[in-house]
């Protein structure tokens, strides 16, 4: 029968419920498993956050579980620190190896000697592990590297941090207003999903970024700014509110402290002030600022992720967050809202943990970065290197983070790993942190593996399982056991009495009176929705002392900083040089996805954007780049990365170009990867320290463009 | 009225994540190379003023399909609903319907004969989504029967702006691009 239907047969003979670990949002999936193998990977239409769909990298899960280039067996290095030579062992030669060597640190300079750099829910087991070893150095460059600064100025403002997810009603949001945040490349399912039904119904956006992004493609109004200027062009927001009394007074009055001070403040930021700093048009400007005042206060300033740019990002983001209460939005339906988290009694361990006696080493020896809200992991970096810190890190325990390209300074990560008596890496894939440790442990990748429950808040609080669709590949091994065989190793087994993760996650469903076998066929727990904004019936609660909004913070007046944000021009780049700017593609998170096979298909590799006009004389190149041709990137202290292909185009300012991170992996055995593209880590040689609150602001480097086969 | 399957994508909606790509070559097996559905980025316009209509396209499952005109062997055929298909054991890969289509929708498989986009025919039959319109994370898909004008499909297509690609070919593709 010619009409047959060619059916490809990827429906599993067994479905298994899970939690996604191609990002951290955490989606509910549903892995399709056949004659054991993964044939596909979908959405589990009862979890929150997914709600049934799936971006393409939880859709691309397939591709690392067989990646090709995983580790394998465990490895332990046989040459000098860093030249990527291993020799492969059995576990319990390696388990013994580090046990040996933690001791050993111990034993000469203490339990608070280590360090644990930890991004993935394998991570809670190393934790758990720290706080029975004794140490405090557990720290993640999601803070100082990315969302950091964000959490200080909220915190600042409303005294409250936002943590992850976000809880912004963009679904109810009228106008939603993204300032360098490109939402729809940087891929966060549920918020896409809500930004796309925004949309839907009506909602308009506003853009500010130096790139027509996909979300400029969608926006009422998009703002090209001079990048390094927001702080002006938020200021002059205020300034029309303010002066046009466009703010929410009653909200206002009730609400914050400091109007009167902030609109001293703002007087004069008129929008003629800002155009000539941001290099935005005035009216384009004031009417922006009307457009997003008219909708108020369903007028939703997104607060972005990743905003460690320019080391004043502490204060960037407290004009966000000053602006978001002059439109009234915290608290209320279209703005900010509070979710619930689902409560799980935790496992009776039945020994209580060390107390610690000193705090963690991750600030400068003379004091510095009083907002910090969590551990800086740049800080435990540096604290490596000798004398810097209150006490010197001797060893690291580095779980699914590349360092190397996560925190800025390369050349200085590198001293700092030289100075270690122990690294230890755990994760899936040989990534270049893995090339410079002494002992490397191959973990399994999460369709292979249990791991604790995953509650974060949300407007619908939920538990979520993480549950193994297949055993182990190869000889890799699951956080879980790792982490107790390790804690075995050094004395600290009756801190793990679990007999394995499914039995710690079965006690933790018990104890909260959950049906276990219906949390384990659904993958998800459902609680109970209650009110999350002022329309619901939730009166708005701040956290901060005063129980107020701090638009003029007493606090940073009190550390010596500015109580209301300043513009301080940033530092210009060398003649011929543009400003190096980065950001996500939506088929990657990080250098985490690069390798995968499948998400290649799609995105081979990363570009450098580079403005059309602005390619057509660029110094050194003997006549006009044309687009898909390789450049050379190199920076103003010399650093190079590439070839990269260039993207032509008009879609982006001539003062600055734009690469995806991730790319440009060193790493020789992610042989797909290694040597794709360009490296925007590798051209952060400078960075700009906030010093409210320790990120690392990485976009103060500046690169010019290089023609292929020109390099000395 | 008989069945006529079609698909209406949202450019105001999509992102152009390609979450439709991933999910469809790992529901339809696509192997290495090649693509059943695929990312468009239309850019008009110069430095500031600026536009750009992202889709999300495939194969247009044509009402006159130039493909199953060119193909020698009648492995290219009209299936249920107006899916054009290829029945793989009449295919010999000579690649005339490659040439026929307008849209770059087909690709050789490795195993020799010619692959596309079968609007996931083996799931729609069972009532189930295509793969790629089941994870859009933007909802930015919508499939369904034209001849039922109830279906949400019907209603997208009365209710808002549309577009066609390529609509001189006169092979009345079936696949509507919403403004």
């Amino acid at each position: 029968d010619r009409n047959r239907v060619e059916d490809p047969g990827t429906d599993g003979d067994r479905v298994v419920a899970s939690y996604c670990e191609l990002c951290f949002w955490g989606c509910g999936v549903l892995a399709h498993v056949k004659d054991g193998r993964v044939t596909k990977v979908t959405g589990n239409p009862d979890h929150p956050l997914s709600k049934g769909r799936l971006c393409p990298r939880g859709a691309g899960a397939t591709g690392l579980l067989y990646d090709p280039d995983r580790l394998k067996r465990p490895l332990v290095r046989t040459q000098k620190r860093g030249a990527d030579v291993f020799e492969e062992v059995s576990w319990d030669a390696a388990l013994n190896k580090v046990g040996e060597g933690l001791l050993e640190l111990k034993r000469r300079h203490g339990p608070e000697a280590l360090a644990l750099f930890s991004h993935g829910s394998g991570g809670t087991w190393f934790k758990h592990f720290m706080k029975a070893w004794g140490s405090p150095n557990v720290g993640a460059p999601s803070y100082a590297q990315c969302r950091g600064p964000r959490e200080a100025g909220y915190l600042l403002t409303y005294g409250t941090p936002l943590g992850s997810p976000e809880p912004i009603d963009l679904a109810h949001a009228r106008v939603i207003t993204l300032i360098g945040s490109h939402l729809g490349e940087n891929m966060h399912n549920t918020q896409v999903q809500d930004l796309a039904d925004a949309i839907g119904s009506g909602a308009q956006l506003v853009v500010v970024d130096p790139r027509f992004s996909v979300a400029a493609s969608k926006a009422r109004y998009w703002l090209p700014i001079r990048p390094g200027t927001d702080i002006a062009l938020l200021l002059a927001w205020m300034n029309v509110l303010v002066e046009e009394k466009r703010c929410d007074a009653e909200y206002l009055a009730q609400h914050a402290n400091g109007l009167e001070e902030l609109k001293a403040h703002v007087a004069g930021k008129t929008p003629e002030w800002a155009a000539a700093i941001t290099g935005v048009k005035a009216e384009l400007i004031r009417d922006s600022a009307r457009f997003i005042a008219a909708a108020r206060p369903a007028s939703l300033i997104h607060p972005g992720r990743h905003t460690t740019w320019y080391g004043d990002d502490t204060q960037r983001a407290r004009a966000m967050a000053i602006l978001a209460a002059l439109l009234g939005s915290w608290g209320r339906r279209g703005g900010y809202l509070t979710f619930n988290k689902m409560g799980l009694p935790p496992y009776k361990v039945g020994k209580e943990m060390p107390h610690g006696g000193k705090g963690a080493a991750d600030k400068p020896r003379n004091g510095g970065y009083p907002v910090a809200g969590e551990v800086i992991a740049s800080g435990l970096c540096d604290a490596a290197t000798p004398g810097h810190a209150l006490y010197d890190l001797k060893g690291w325990m580095v779980y699914g983070c590349n360092l190397i390209q996560a925190l800025p300074s390369r050349k200085q990560t590198i001293e700092a790993i030289q100075n270690l008596d122990l690294l230890v890496s755990i994760d899936v894939l040989p990534a270049e942190i893995c090339g410079w440790s002494d002992v490397v442990l191959p973990e399994c990748s999460y369709l292979e593996r249990e791991d604790d429950v995953l509650a974060p808040p949300w407007r619908e609080p939920f538990l979520a399982l993480r549950q193994e669709a297949v055993p182990p590949l190869h000889e890799s091994k699951p956080g879980w056991w790792i982490a107790k065989e390790l804690a075995g190793r050094v004395g600290l087994g009756d801190y793990f009495p679990w007999k394995d993760a499914r039995e710690y996650v079965d006690a933790r469903l018990t104890l909260g009176r959950h049906d276990v076998a219906e949390a384990r066929r659904r993958g998800v727990v459902l609680g109970k929705v209650g009110p999350v904004c002022e329309e619901e019936g939730l009166a708005i609660e701040l956290g901060t002392d005063s129980k107020k909004i701090e638009l003029h913070s007493e606090e940073l007046k009190r550390l010596g900083f500015d109580p209301i944000p300043n513009y301080v021009p940033q530092e210009e780049g060398p003649a011929g040089h543009f400003r190096l700017l980065m950001g996500r593609a939506p088929t990657h998170t990080f250098g985490r996805t690069v390798n995968n096979r499948l998400l290649a298909e799609p995105y081979p590799e990363n570009e450098v954007w580079v403005n059309a006009e602005a390619a057509k004389a660029l110094p050194g190149f003997p006549g006009p780049l044309r687009n898909g041709e390789r450049v050379w990137l190199v920076n103003q202290d010399g650093a190079r990365s590439g070839p990269v292909r260039a993207k032509v185009t008009q879609r982006i300012r001539d003062d600055c170009v734009f690469l995806v991170h991730g790319w440009g992996q060193g790493a020789k055995r992610l042989r797909y990867a290694h040597g794709k593209g360009a490296s925007d880590a590798e051209l952060v040689t400078r960075y700009k320290v906030d010093p409210i609150m320790g990120g690392t602001g990485m976009s103060v480097n500046f690169v010019r463009l290089e023609p292929v086969g020109r390099t000395a | 009225m008989t069945t006529r399957f079609a698909m209406a994508v949202d450019t105001v909606r999509c992102v152009g994540c390609n979450a439709c790509v991933i999910a469809c070559k790992t529901e339809n097996a696509v192997p290495e190379g090649g693509f059943r559905d695929w990312i468009a980025q239309e850019v008009h316009g110069a430095f500031p003023d600026l536009s750009m209509q992202i889709r999300s396209e495939r194969c247009n499952h044509c009402a006159a399909p130039s493909c199953v005109d060119a193909c020698p062997t009648g492995a290219s055929h009209v299936a249920q609903g107006g899916v054009v298909a290829v029945a793989r054991n009449k295919c010999t890969g000579c690649k005339a319907c490659i040439a026929a289509c307008p849209y770059g929708a087909r690709y050789v498989h490795p195993e020799g004969y010619v692959d596309k986009c079968t609007f996931c025919l083996h799931r729609v039959t069972q009532g189930r989504a295509p793969a790629c319109v089941e994870t859009c994370p933007t909802r930015s898909l919508t499939f369904g029967d034209l001849a039922d004008p109830d279906s949400p499909v019907s209603r997208l297509l009365r209710s808002r702006r549309f577009t066609v690609l390529r609509e001189e070919s006169g092979n009345r593709p079936q696949v509507f691009f919403l403004a």
